[in-house]
């Protein structure tokens, strides 16, 4: 302490470092200790095996069979179930083994979920989480990142964090809140992100972005991996005197619109990123957001960065051609900025 | 012998039930009505058995067709005639049409899922929370026979099975999914042989005959709230109208339904308690002044309810 004259690179609150997976579980394991109503359920999540990623490993040792149900492979039939646990008042955490398989239980989160109640005044408070996410060399059935479905829905919240302490806070808060949330989780982060993780009871407000790098050249805005993606290549630009702005979404609904204009008159000239495929993705909406609300800040053409409107592929010269990186991000910006 | 005066009941929510909907399809052949709606003409015996062989604390998903378990449960006709015509008034203040959306869990009613058979996991999952909190509680539904044949039905069964659940499930075999006869549905069409395959119990009973049903139910109810796991009870009856009021079920043979005429649930019970002398012509019929008394006045009252306010376009999206 006294060799840096008080100052110190701990933060504020005491923590640890913790990888992206290691703070999800321990949020599930801090709520499931708070919360008797608080359950997990899916496929292979219980047992000494604690699900395809362990994310729930040691869950049902520590709290029994009733809170940690291994389901059988019937997403539409346990995704439905979990909305029945939870008009009774009961927080399921759902895990869909990857998020692609979400689309074998829609009906139950599209349909009954997320009208039940605008139709019957019912809250239905579950959460879903979803492993997302590609660059992992995994191909079309489990690469996918599939967040705009949902954000499409009324009624349904979305949640996509970059950080290990977002994780954390974005799932406390996932699990308090009375509507469904599906909560995506980017598989790549699960295990290369180690970054601090406060102690203790940490709640991150749903629908609150936050500014990851202040800039003032370019602002690049976008969420999950790609944030990691958007820093390094601001790292890079930096270098050659661009200096570029980036706001992580965290929040896809809702979603901070306050946050997303201000990002983009800070600069005036705006890059949408993100992993999912561009075609009616989240970034088309944050786009068109600002080219509603804010287009007198900008000074530029609004650009959008995403992936193909293909299948993710396989091998890894088509995936890395249809997955957005730094080199496709550092190009936008030197173009943007130079605009 | 089911006491008495449960089966004089059993009739008076029969005779309202049937009241209503009569008098529901006449509104909306005289275009007093507001989108489509269903009559559950000749599923009264089912609706009503099964509402009240429930205890208060259970919690029931009805069908579109069980308009009985909806009354029996404690939902006023105001509040459903108020929900088929967009009334600010109705279960779903405007917010969703006919029999849909009528629900309200302080009832232990969940409102009719659309999307056959959604009901059925949303159900099993109220009843894996009595299981979870250790509460003597059941949790019923219902689908028809056109219902069963989706991937959902058989995950649900599976689990229902599996965990041993307190679920009751009612199979309404009414013989025609909307145009498509039974036979054009599935190989065999026997729902109890498909729900033992699951490790689930099973009763059939004449679904026109309120009494059989609602011992089944009983039973069922029971077994599943001393931990004896969960009942598929198949309910063999026919839909006596359309799919919906636009449906004039041509296709549907009219000798069937005359056949099925003559085993009316409502008649059949009135007849059987004035044979074994539980009720006279006299009390019947006040019964049934009573019922149309009841409509008439709820109907009134639907009519008269103001229409949902614009502004409240986005109340209640989110918790």
């Amino acid at each position: 302490m006294s060799d840096n004259f008080g100052f110190t690179d701990t933060p504020a609150s005491s923590g640890r470092e913790l990888t992206y997976l290691e703070a999800i579980a321990e949020a599930i394991r801090l709520e499931m200790e708070r919360d008797e109503n608080v359950l997990v359920m899916g496929e292979d999540v219980g047992g000494d095996f604690g699900g395809a990623f362990k994310v729930t490993k040691g869950l049902a040792e520590r709290f029994g069979d009733r809170r940690v149900l291994n389901t059988p492979i019937a997403e539409l039939g346990f995704t439905g179930m979990a909305n029945g646990m939870a008009l009774m008042g009961l927080r399921p955490i759902v895990e869909m083994q990857f998020a692609d398989f979400i689309s074998t239980g829609f009906d139950s989160i599209v349909q009954f979920a997320s009208t039940a109640h605008y139709r019957m005044g019912a809250a239905v408070p579950w959460v879903i989480r979803a492993p997302s996410d590609g660059g992992i060399r995994s191909g079309p059935f489990h690469s996918q990142n599939p967040e705009a479905w949902f954000v499409h829905t009324p009624g349904l919240k979305v949640v996509a964090p970059a950080t290990p302490a977002d994780a954390k806070g974005l799932l406390a808060a996932a699990v308090r809140d009375d509507n469904p949330v599906v909560f995506f989780e980017s598989k790549p982060l699960y295990r290369s992100l180690k970054a601090h993780v406060p102690d203790g009871e940490h709640v991150v407000p749903l629908g609150t972005a936050e500014l990851r790098r202040p800039g003032t050249d370019v602002t690049v805005i976008t969420y999950g991996s790609l944030v990691h993606v958007a820093l390094d290549a601001a790292g890079i630009v930096e270098a050659e005197g661009i200096s570029t702005h980036v706001l992580d979404l965290r929040s896809l609904k809702p979603l901070d619109i306050d946050a997303v204009l201000e990002a983009a008159a800070t600069t005036g000239k705006v890059i949408v990123a993100h992993a999912a495929n561009r075609m009616a993705g989240v970034g088309a909406e944050v786009a068109s957001l600002i080219a509603e609300h804010g287009f007198e800040s900008l000074d530029g053409p609004i650009v959008r960065l995403g992936g193909a409107d293909t299948p993710v592929p396989f091998s890894p010269p088509l995936e890395d051609a249809y997955r957005p990186g730094s080199d496709d991000l550092v190009e936008a910006i030197r173009r943007l900025a130079a605009y | 012998m089911i006491d008495p005066r449960v089966q004089i009941e059993m009739y008076a929510w029969m005779r309202l039930t049937r009241t209503f909907d009569e008098q529901m399809v006449a509104m909306w052949k005289q275009g007093r009505g507001l989108g489509g709606t269903f009559s559950g003409r000749g599923h009264e015996a089912i609706s009503v058995g099964a509402g009240l062989a429930l205890e208060p604390d259970d919690v029931v998903a009805p069908m579109h067709r069980d308009l009985g378990t909806y009354l029996v449960r404690g939902m006023s006709p105001e509040r459903i005639f108020g929900n088929m015509l967009g009334k600010a008034t109705g279960a779903s203040r405007g917010r969703d049409a006919n029999l849909h959306g009528v629900g309200d869990l302080s009832l232990g009613i969940i409102g009719f899922i659309s999307h056959l058979p959604q009901s059925l996991p949303t159900t099993l999952g109220v009843a894996m929370s009595f299981k979870y909190r250790n509460q003597p509680r059941v949790a019923m539904t219902f689908v028809g026979d056109g219902g069963t044949t989706a991937g959902v039905f058989h995950e649900t069964l599976n689990m229902a099975g599996l965990w041993q659940a307190p679920f009751v499930l009612i199979v309404e075999n009414n013989q025609y999914a909307y145009s498509t006869p039974l036979r054009q549905q599935m190989h065999t069409p026997n729902f109890t042989e498909r729900a033992s395959g699951y490790g689930v119990a099973t009763a059939t009973v004449d679904g026109n005959s309120v009494t059989e049903v609602y011992e089944a139910c009983r039973q069922a109810l029971d077994r599943a709230r001393t931990g004896g796991g969960p009942t598929v009870i198949e309910a063999t009856t026919m839909r006596m109208l359309g799919h919906a009021i636009h449906d004039g079920a041509e296709y549907v043979p009219r000798s069937l339904l005359e056949q099925w005429e003559k085993r009316d649930p409502v008649v059949v019970h009135r007849a059987h308690l004035e044979a074994s002398g539980i009720a006279g012509t006299a009390t019947l019929d006040r019964l049934d002044a009573a019922a149309r008394e009841r409509i008439d006045t709820a109907i009134a009252e639907a009519e008269r309810a103001p229409m949902p306010d614009p502004a409240t376009l986005h109340d209640g999206v989110y918790a």
